[in-house]
């Protein structure tokens, strides 16, 4: 995975990050280039601590490609957020970047996923999911 | 299609055929002698009515008809061929053939029958021309020459609307096959079907992903359970497309199971080295159900008699 510098320009990112009880929700609002996808990681991470969330949702529905870089960045994310306690559910991927990204084995692995934000809150407050564990793929 | 019939008729030239394409008027030689033809034809009309039909039922055509029904398209079929022999038009004579298509091709009417009973058509006129004019060959063969073009004409009229008929009715059953073949059914809230049965091609699995993946999103579909009992062998690239179709669901939030694994297709999944553990199988449609329930939390519970 090569190395990306992190986007330092004083652009507003371009993803808003919301509080919903006790979850985070981004809402990325366009695509993002990969110091741009570096810096919003810094930031989700940043609040995770800040808010004590339990729960993260990113919403990656206006991305029209989610490439390798993209992909790893979120996976990542995903496990580092683990371990500061909250887990992440990845929202909104459309039929055919799913395909796509299946085609091309770039698959989130342990990282949750769901339909949309009502899914992905149902999700993140069923108590007996176990963190890190799709329960409909054992 | 006025210029594949302009094709097969033969010994016109080129500005004829065109005047002909163009459905209002015959040239102008047989344009004297088409009305003495139609007189003929309308004159006797039942008893040349008669041993067309008569013709029919000896040749065995149209068996999947009544006599009764032959005998009322048969009446049709001649007041059209009479009128195009007046009018030169076969605009009617095309609208009517199709219609008269799209009502027997269900019944099971073979092209052979249709162009068949046109053609015998032709042959009993013919032969009645034969008879009227007999004695004299000069006039005989002029009438021949006007009537023989527009006979021909009438016959590839009916049997390429015959086939046009066929060829969509095909490509519409063709269509609802495509449509029907894999279809995706929400059998309870969040979770859904996906029988496939029959032959899974490249071309077909890639249609199935496709409707998957959109069915997904429409019904917000938790589980999907796909049932492959129907599917006898894969080769490896639709097992492996099989394989992404779960990957991509799953990014779209929904978990697959596939039920009816044979043992051809499961041996062909443990060949290209599929990850197992990102497959979760059932043996059977029922056994899937059940665990997609479990999933997402139904229970399935028989009353007592009383309440039934």
């Amino acid at each position: 995975m090569p190395n990306v510098d992190e986007d330092t320009t004083q652009e507003p990112l371009r993803v808003s990050i919301l509080r919903h009880g006790g979850h985070l929700v981004a809402s990325i609002h366009t695509a993002l280039d990969d110091g741009q996808l570096v810096r919003f990681r810094r930031e989700l991470l940043e609040q995770i601590g800040r808010y004590r969330a339990r729960g993260v949702i990113i919403d990656v529905a206006a991305l029209d490609v989610i490439d390798s870089f993209a992909c790893h960045t979120l996976r990542g994310l995903a496990q580092v957020a683990r371990l500061r306690g909250a887990e992440t559910v990845i929202v909104g991927i459309e039929p055919g970047v799913a395909f796509a990204m299946a085609r091309l084995g770039t698959t989130l692995h342990q990282v949750l996923t769901a339909l949309d934000l009502d899914a992905a809150l149902e999700l993140l407050d069923r108590a007996d999911v176990p963190p890190g564990v799709d329960d409909t793929n054992r | 299609m006025n210029q594949a019939v302009g094709e097969i008729e033969e010994g016109e030239d080129v500005a004829t055929r065109q005047t002909v394409a163009d459905g209002s008027e015959w040239p102008a030689d047989q344009a004297e002698l088409l009305p003495e033809l139609v007189a003929h034809l309308q004159k006797n009309r039942s008893e040349l009515r008669q041993e067309w039909t008569n013709r029919i039922t000896d040749a065995h055509l149209l068996g999947a008809m009544t006599p009764h029904e032959v005998f009322s398209e048969v009446t049709s079929v001649y007041d059209n061929y009479v009128a195009v022999l007046e009018t030169g038009s076969v605009v009617e004579l095309r609208d009517y053939a199709r219609d008269l298509s799209e009502r027997i091709i269900p019944r099971g009417v073979e092209t052979h029958e249709v162009v068949g009973i046109v053609l015998l058509l032709r042959d009993v006129l013919a032969r009645s021309l034969f008879e009227k004019y007999h004695d004299d060959f000069d006039l005989l063969t002029r009438v021949l020459d006007a009537y023989e073009p527009a006979a021909n004409r009438i016959a590839n009229t009916v049997a390429v609307s015959f086939v046009e008929e066929r060829e969509r009715v095909i490509r519409e059953q063709a269509d609802a096959l495509r449509e029907l073949s894999t279809p995706v059914l929400q059998v309870r809230e969040r979770l859904l079907i996906l029988p496939i049965i029959g032959v899974l091609d490249n071309a077909r699995a890639h249609q199935l992903t496709d409707q998957l993946l959109r069915a997904i999103r429409k019904h917000r579909a938790r589980v999907v359970v796909i049932d492959i009992t129907g599917v006898a062998d894969v080769d490896e690239p639709v097992a492996n497309h099989l394989v992404q179709t779960v990957d991509a669901s799953r990014l779209m939030g929904a978990g697959v199971i596939i039920t009816g694994l044979s043992s051809e297709i499961a041996q062909t999944l443990v060949t290209i080295g599929v990850d197992l553990d990102k497959m979760n199988t059932v043996g059977d449609l029922q056994g899937g159900i059940e665990e997609a329930e479990r999933l997402l939390g139904f229970k399935v519970v028989r009353t007592d008699d009383a309440e039934r």
